[in-house]
């Protein structure tokens, strides 16, 4: 998703990215970036928690409005109200994805070969 | 606080990304060409949402098939998305948070507030949703969703694109 935002804003339409990963963002070296310490696949907080997704999108407006030049970043000061190896578990698919089984294939070791 | 950006990831991952160099490439900028609160937003994200009454899901079948691939394409959601409407296509994540409240991923409720409280100046009609894993080289996005998708903002009259990679 970080190549859209740097197509997008090639292309003249400013962008805000709103991510678990700001350290990557910023290497990618987008525009905007607004940094939250959450799970993968919950970028504006809780499921039904409204305060905390406003406090996420507050935190893109401000971006949008302080930014006066790329490598902006701004972390959310919010901690994800679960225990982390709960939520690490928890946000991650029930079975492998079809890449990391391929790797975990290839790590296994292969049987002999019949003579 | 500083935001920590491996706190999450699979920890397998955790030193590719950790030791990725910086990209040599200049950044990308582009101003506001006015006040935020004047500004239409729109936003996207790369959860794999889509409508399951009126879209089809993404892909996964030939993900399944050709693991290095992922469908490039996107849908589009509305900003009045009722909740019963959504489903999700990505082998990569649960799912659970956009299947009980879109809101986590598409955060058309706070933006409609923001934009009764002026802080912005208006949500866009519609929204942008992809599949976040894509085939190392992402030329699909490069040279064609990406260019077709600030097309569309163009038409569209939107000032301002959101990104939440999920």
């Amino acid at each position: 998703m970080p190549v859209l935002a740097r197509v997008i804003e090639g292309l003249g339409i400013p962008t805000v990215t709103v991510t678990m990963m700001p350290d990557v963002a910023q290497k990618l070296r987008l525009s905007r970036v607004v940094g939250v310490e959450f799970p993968f696949g919950y970028s504006f907080g809780m499921p039904g928690d409204e305060a905390m997704q406003l406090t996420v999108a507050r935190a893109a407006v401000q971006a949008l409005a302080e930014a006066g030049a790329p490598g902006y970043r701004l972390d959310v000061a919010l901690q994800w109200p679960v225990p982390t190896e709960v939520a690490y578990k928890e946000w991650q698919p029930t079975e492998p994805s079809p890449i990391v089984a391929m790797l975990l294939r290839a790590r296994q070791p292969q049987p002999p070969p019949s003579s | 606080m500083t935001v920590d950006s491996w706190k999450f990831l699979p920890r397998m991952m955790r030193t590719t990304f950790e030791s990725m160099p910086a990209i040599d490439e200049p950044p990308v900028w582009a101003p506001l060409s006015k006040p935020i609160h004047r500004c239409r937003i729109a936003l996207m994200s790369s959860a794999g949402v889509f409508l399951k009454d009126s879209q089809e899901p993404f892909d996964l079948e030939r993900e399944r098939n050709e693991p290095t691939w992922g469908d490039p394409s996107f849908r589009v959601i509305p900003s009045d998305v009722r909740q019963e409407q959504v489903a999700c296509a990505h082998l990569h994540l649960s799912n659970a948070g956009a299947l009980e409240d879109v809101n986590v991923v598409f955060p058309v409720r706070a933006f409609r507030q923001l934009e009764a409280e002026g802080a912005i100046g208006s949500l866009a009609g519609e929204h942008y949703s992809f599949m976040g894993y894509q085939e190392r080289s992402l030329n699909d996005w490069r040279t064609k969703q990406g260019p077709e998708l600030a097309a569309r903002l163009k038409e569209h009259a939107v000032d301002v694109l959101l990104l939440a990679p999920a």
